[in-house]
């Protein structure tokens, strides 16, 4: 029973990525055009989408738990440029836990703002967010309040009951310079059941492998590998502020954008204290069609 | 609570929505104007951007690198060889053939994104460079080659 529990989770941990991964194939031999995407997975950057563009993206979230099973999280994003300076996005997690079950943990809807018209020694983003989760969600999409690895043992069954509305809101700080990337996130977050203001935090550096371009069309090139590490974790909350009780979290990435649009991340977390997770394998595969608003214009109104 | 979870969902909902009808009919509302205008940004470029030199305009292969990438970002806007598209104009037009290299590479960091252009300072500074060679190396397109000067 045991065995076929562990061949059906690794089934569909394959399978999930798999039928994604063909469509966007599918979609991928219609359009071509290239992303150029930093490495991080938790942490934003002021580099929004380009406008009318569309990137669909799959993420995993492969962790162990010390005295629990192991999970795969798991989620897809719709992320839009509306115009050049909002970029909205809309977010499907679920995630399947080691013994237990498979269930769809719940919806998010992100904006993302940029208020400034030119680039400046530092860039505000603004960013505002709605999710309507349950509780059995492991996307850990963000570290905040005194969110720490136990909170994760809680099985399936039991989670799953509990619904989580929440406002979440992220200054997001971040600066381009000599083909580096800086940036960091400051997170409050507003569970609307009567739970208090939590706080977060993320940081994140990066740099492409070469800052010249080739004078040749080419995958391997290394420009089209972005290195970087982002570190991220709670805050506490209102009424404890402060790093007591709380998770950190340290995350070396890779990053292949791949002149026809595709962009592979790849990136292995580690803890940083006794209440984090002590490792966490996060990846994702991404494809961006460009010029998706003017077509789904076109479709309705018949000419562009 | 569920009522005020379904208000709040539904008013965020009106609100996205909103926002993005007003930021269709504001683009509507510009478009002529932006066509006019947009290449008038090339004249607010400040002194000391205007003056800066290409590192690689001695580059001999700066032209063809700026070539790929400029497939890889721009064609789908700017049209191919930068002829123009139906989003963006041409880069052919004597206004941007006739501005120095320094006030295309500003236009390039710091986008124009009141009118759609994004900023591509994530593209390290390197192959911002080589996107102005290209662009440079693109000339003035005959008269009357213009797509958007077509009816």
């Amino acid at each position: 029973m045991f065995f076929l529990r562990v061949k059906s989770f690794r089934l569909f941990a394959l399978s999930v990525p798999a039928v994604l991964l063909t469509s966007l194939a599918w979609l991928g031999s219609a359009i071509l055009l290239h992303a150029q995407e930093n490495p991080y997975i938790v942490a934003y950057d002021h580099n929004l989408e380009e406008p009318g563009s569309l990137e669909i993206e799959y993420f995993s979230n492969l962790g162990t738990e010390r005295g629990g099973p192991g999970f795969h999280a798991f989620w897809g994003e719709f992320e839009y440029g509306v115009t050049a300076w909002w970029t909205t996005e809309l977010y499907l997690t679920g995630q399947t836990t080691l013994d237990e079950s498979t269930v769809f943990t719940g919806i998010r809807w992100e904006n993302r703002i940029r208020p400034l018209k030119r680039e400046h020694f530092i860039n505000p983003v603004l960013y505002f967010e709605y999710e309507n989760k349950n509780g059995a969600d492991k996307t850990m999409k963000e570290v905040e309040g005194h969110d720490v690895e136990s909170d994760y043992l809680v099985p399936n069954a039991i989670a799953r009951q509990e619904t989580v509305h929440e406002l979440e809101f992220k200054l997001i700080l971040s600066r381009n310079y000599k083909g580096w990337n800086f940036t960091e996130n400051t997170i409050a977050s507003k569970n609307l059941s009567n739970v208090p203001w939590e706080f977060g935090y993320a940081l994140g550096a990066s740099r492409p492998l070469a800052l010249k371009g080739a004078a040749h069309r080419c995958n391997f090139c290394l420009q089209h590998f972005i290195a970087g590490v982002e570190m991220y974790g709670g805050l506490g909350d209102r009424y404890s502020f402060g790093l007591h009780d709380t998770s950190h979290y340290l995350a070396p990435g890779l990053v292949w954008n791949l002149p026809s649009g595709w962009t592979f991340r790849i990136e292995p977390t580690f803890g940083l204290n006794g209440n984090s997770h002590q490792f966490l394998l996060r990846w994702g595969a991404a494809y961006e069609i460009s010029g998706f608003g003017r077509n789904v214009r076109s479709v309705f109104k018949g000419r562009d | 609570m569920k009522f005020h979870c379904c208000c709040l969902t539904g008013l965020l909902l009106f609100a996205g929505l909103a926002l993005a009808l007003r930021a269709q009919d504001g683009r509507r509302e510009r478009e002529p104007k932006e066509k006019e205008s947009v290449y008038a940004e090339l004249e607010k470029v400040p002194e000391k951007d205007r003056q800066k030199r290409n590192p690689l305009a001695k580059d001999p292969d700066a032209v063809a690198a700026g070539a790929v990438l400029f497939e890889e970002h721009c064609e789908e806007c700017h049209g191919s060889g930068g002829m123009g598209g139906k989003k963006a104009p041409s880069l052919r037009a004597a206004e941007v053939q006739n501005a120095p290299p320094g006030a295309i590479f500003w236009i390039l960091t710091n986008g124009v994104v009141r009118k759609k252009m994004p900023v591509w300072s994530k593209l390290p500074e390197p192959q911002r460079w080589q996107l102005v060679s290209y662009i440079k190396s693109l000339g003035m397109a005959p008269a009357g080659s213009d797509p958007q000067a077509r009816p």
